[in-house]
């Protein structure tokens, strides 16, 4: 005898939702203290230059100027997020170096006793830029000759040494030869920005015991303790991060943007100071979803079955890569779409330009995918001529097939999901389909091929 | 430039505040009597989240030179809120899954109430209509429109009136 359930099949209203309707709830910005001081950003106003200078005279001599901080001033000035897995080589610089990569890359810091004083001092820094040829598309990108984003001389991320992430099943090109439909397609997308009401931000306060509260609406709190303590190469329990309340992240406050300088201007001025990003900064400086670039060859034979994809993808990662890298080796996992395919062949390039950096959002890498394959689908019924549910049964995932990137599909329920759509939107499915389950293949269930 | 001294009606009572010229309605509640409640998404008109009622109307507190409230009576969602339990906005928000993240609800609640004062069985367009400038960036705002329309219905026949 089963208990009733309590949770499954209801709706659960939020533990937090009496303090959303009444306005009790604090929200990072919420947050207040004595002495605060607020932090705003020099920012690069070309896509791509050399930077030989900051002059920060002008800006010194504005009332309530406290102080700017610069490179020299960051104790481990290049990071990378994903260093935490392990993730290399470090590329993204907290204030910028000699150059500077995307429009909106932090330059340096300034300090000030209220918002206005530190906006008009930011306003008054000077800087030595001299503009350098700029690439803005991921195959350009990838041209002879074209302008170099990193410091390593290609603008690719490196897997294990290759430019692109690979994933390789089968003989894509012995399969094609014997197909009898070869279906192609190349999808783009455009980058996303998050777009969240509350934007990102953060207050970091001394502490007398030699510590610093770091009040964030970050989504990855430890990321960005961790973050943070390499990039001020201090020990972890010097910083205490207090989150959980975020309004509205969508993947867009997993990057360590706000946190490691804010704590750094504390700790050089042992006062409490605000950095929250302005709309426009939410807009045009914190990361986006990629752009993406995804070629598609499919051999198809003529009852409909795929027997071989081939998939060239070009994330376009901007100026750093954040989160980027990951997104491609999940993408690569997951090019193929939920399909048996016996042949598979994956190039999934992370490719560097000089537009705003992108990084995580809802699904990252796989939404992509997910949208290329599922038009191609569509394509590859018209060409053979049938039906898009018939298309996707005959081809969906059973539990027990071999994956492109070599796991057994486990938990498939592609079958199930379709069967369950097409009853929601009364579309009467062939008994064939009706019947079909993703129990594993010649456990006597029909449909199988 | 010289500071002035305003004086409003805040939630019922009187506050007095020192402000440098055009300082907003905004930064005022936020940043000087600690009313957080009034968000701040953008801070140039574009999201509704800082929305406040001003003797009654929805007005856009980030826009709002405070010298302009002077005189008026400003409700904020701290003075929605009664001493005990919810506003029945606030309840049909809460029972509707109106929100996720929470920024946009205040400026969503006080719009709402601005609405039913002036029409207190509103169509679902009208709903809609009335709810165009604050964005939701989370839910959708399906959920919302359904609670605005359940706290129409749970205030039916009830006094109504502006709330201080």
């Amino acid at each position: 005898m089963s208990a009733p359930l309590n949770v499954v099949g209801r709706s659960v209203g939020r533990s937090d939702g009496i303090g959303h309707v009444t306005g009790r709830t604090r929200y990072t910005a919420d947050h207040a203290f004595p002495g605060m001081l607020h932090l705003r950003m020099v920012r690069n106003p070309l896509h791509h230059a050399k930077l030989s200078g900051i002059d920060l005279s002008e800006a010194e001599r504005v009332p309530g100027f406290v102080r700017a901080l610069t490179a020299r001033d960051v104790p481990h000035n290049r990071y990378t997020i994903l260093s935490l897995i392990g993730v290399e080589p470090e590329e993204e610089f907290v204030l910028a170096e000699e150059r500077v990569r995307f429009k909106g890359e932090a330059i340096a810091a300034i300090v000030a006793e209220t918002e206005e004083a530190a906006l008009d001092a930011v306003s008054k820094v000077r800087l030595d830029l001299e503009e350098l040829p700029a690439v803005f598309d991921v195959e350009a990108a990838l041209e002879p000759g074209a302008p170099i984003v990193t410091h390593w001389g290609n603008n690719t991320f490196m897997y294990e040494g290759h430019p692109c992430r690979r994933v390789r099943l089968g003989d894509v090109e012995q399969a094609f030869s014997e197909a009898d439909h070869i279906v192609e397609g190349v999808y783009n997308t455009s980058p996303i920005e998050h777009a969240p009401i509350e934007t990102t931000g953060c207050i970091a306060v001394p502490e007398a015991n030699g510590r610093y509260t770091v009040y964030t609406n970050t989504q990855a709190l430890y990321f960005s303790l961790d973050n943070t303590a390499i990039i001020l190469q201090v020990p972890g329990n010097r910083l205490h991060f207090i989150g959980g309340t975020v309004g509205g992240g969508f993947g867009g406050k997993v990057d360590v943007i706000v946190e490691p300088i804010a704590t750094l201007a504390a700790m050089k001025t042992n006062r409490p100071v605000r950095f929250t990003y302005s709309r426009s900064e939410e807009m045009q400086v914190s990361s986006t979803r990629s752009a993406w670039r995804i070629y598609i060859k499919d051999g198809v034979s003529k009852d409909g079955h795929i027997i071989a994809r081939k998939v060239t993808s070009y994330a376009d990662s901007g100026a750093y890569s954040r989160q980027t890298p990951y997104a491609l080796t999940k993408h690569a996992a997951n090019a193929a779409g939920p399909y048996a395919i016996p042949n598979v062949s994956i190039d999934a390039y992370c490719v560097y330009t000089n537009r705003q950096p992108t990084s995580a959002m809802r699904g990252f890498g796989v939404t992509m995918a997910s949208f290329a394959i599922e038009v191609q689908m569509d394509k590859i019924a018209e060409v053979v001529g049938v039906d898009p549910w018939t298309i996707r049964f005959i081809n969906a995932y059973r539990n027990g097939d071999m994956k492109p990137h070599r796991k057994l599909a486990e938990d498939a329920t592609l079958i199930e999901t379709m069967q369950a759509a097409a009853a929601l939107v009364g579309h009467e499915l062939p008994d064939e389909f009706k019947a079909m389950t993703s129990a594993p293949r010649g456990t006597g269930q029909p449909g199988g091929r | 430039m010289a500071s002035t001294i305003v004086t409003f009606e805040l939630g019922g009572r009187e506050v007095e505040v020192m402000v440098k010229p055009l300082m907003t309605l905004q930064t005022v509640l936020r940043h000087q009597l600690g009313a957080t409640a009034t968000k701040e998404g953008c801070r140039q008109g574009g999201c509704g989240s800082c929305t406040v009622l001003v003797d009654g109307e929805p007005m856009l507190s980030c826009l709002l030179p405070v010298e302009d409230v002077a005189g008026r009576r400003v409700t904020t969602l701290e003075s929605l809120t009664p001493a005990e339990g919810l506003h029945p906005i606030q309840q049909a928000f809460l029972d509707h899954r109106a929100f996720q993240c929470g920024y946009c609800t205040p400026g969503m609640v006080m719009l709402s109430k601005a609405l039913l004062d002036h029409s207190p069985a509103p169509s679902r367009e009208e709903i809609a209509r009335a709810l165009t400038g604050n964005i939701c960036r989370c839910t959708g705002y399906q959920p919302i429109v359904r609670a605005v329309a359940a706290a129409a219905e749970m205030t039916a026949g009830s006094e109504g009136g502006p709330v201080r």
